[in-house]
């Protein structure tokens, strides 16, 4: 493990990281940083970690499931019971 | 936001259609759950705050403008009742600096270099380390953590997102970049010894 040393390109960049990463920059600026990262090997893991926390955030956010008996006390509770699709709790 | 927000349906939920109104449940409650979930960290917590929320929306439904989604409308209402839950229970951990402009000499400082990337795909999401990133989530101070989770948890986008907060674009993605970089410090600090041992193999 070491400890970024930046420089002003390597501060320069952070500011623009999350919208690079989104696809979201514009593409002169996505060029520099491009640029930089060909010569800089700690911003060059700052942003694929980054771009990886993202990912594995989003891949775990499709896990939190509504539980079948919340659901129930919900539509009770909002008197719609009447309208209550039951989920498959088979598994 | 994959409701149907066709005029009669709308018209229906208006009228206080129950059908409509129950379908509208069916339709968004997972996303709210979740979002309430990962807010307040806490089940308990999060199925009350997913009740007030359909149960204000349900008074509120009359004098619902359409000015954002139905959807993002009631993101904004169950994020106002989580965030209420919080300053209710304990002091919010509000950080001073979460509006000022973002300093990127302050947030690199200190910066983790791990290239965690390598490390296997079943290496990266044992259940030990999901529970090390729900725990990361929760020490976010409350206005990193509701823009996260609304953005890159739930996957609103940037506009919807200041649709929620009420707060500017600006202040979206500064909160969102400050969010994701401390999540990726904490990242890099737990699998740090992971990519020591891979590189060791």
């Amino acid at each position: 493990m070491s400890k970024h040393v930046h420089t002003e390109k390597c501060s320069a960049m952070l500011g623009d990281l999350s919208e690079y990463i989104d696809g979201s920059l514009h593409a002169e600026i996505c060029a520099q940083i491009e640029e930089h990262m060909k010569t800089c090997d700690n911003c060059r893991v700052v942003v694929n970690t980054l771009r990886k926390t993202v990912e594995l955030y989003e891949h775990c956010s499709d896990d939190v499931e509504l539980p079948g008996e919340v659901k129930e006390r919900l539509f009770a509770k909002l008197e719609l019971k009447d309208f209550l699709i039951k989920a498959d709790t088979s598994k | 936001m994959s409701e149907k927000e066709d005029s009669g349906f709308l018209v229906a939920l208006q009228s206080g259609d129950r059908q409509a109104f129950a379908k509208l449940v069916e339709d968004t409650s997972t996303q709210i759950y979740r979002t309430a979930r990962q807010i307040l960290g806490d089940e308990q917590d999060a199925e009350d705050v997913l009740q007030e929320t359909y149960m204000k929306a349900l008074k509120a439904l009359p004098t619902f403008e359409g000015r954002s989604s139905i959807s993002t409308w009631l993101h904004r209402i169950a994020v106002n009742e989580a965030l209420m839950m919080i300053r209710k229970r304990k002091t919010p951990m509000v950080s001073v600096d979460d509006n000022m402009p973002f300093d990127s000499d302050e947030e690199s400082s200190g910066m983790e270099i791990v290239d965690f990337c390598c490390l296997p795909e079943k290496e990266l999401l044992t259940s030990e380390s999901r529970q090390f990133m729900d725990q990361a989530i929760q020490r976010l101070p409350e206005t990193l953590k509701t823009v996260f989770v609304l953005r890159d948890l739930e996957g609103l986008s940037i506009q919807e997102t200041v649709d929620v907060m009420q707060i500017t674009e600006n202040n979206v993605k500064t909160r969102l970049l400050r969010a994701r970089l401390r999540l990726r410090q904490e990242l890099a600090g737990y699998y740090a010894e992971k990519v020591e041992k891979e590189k060791s193999k």
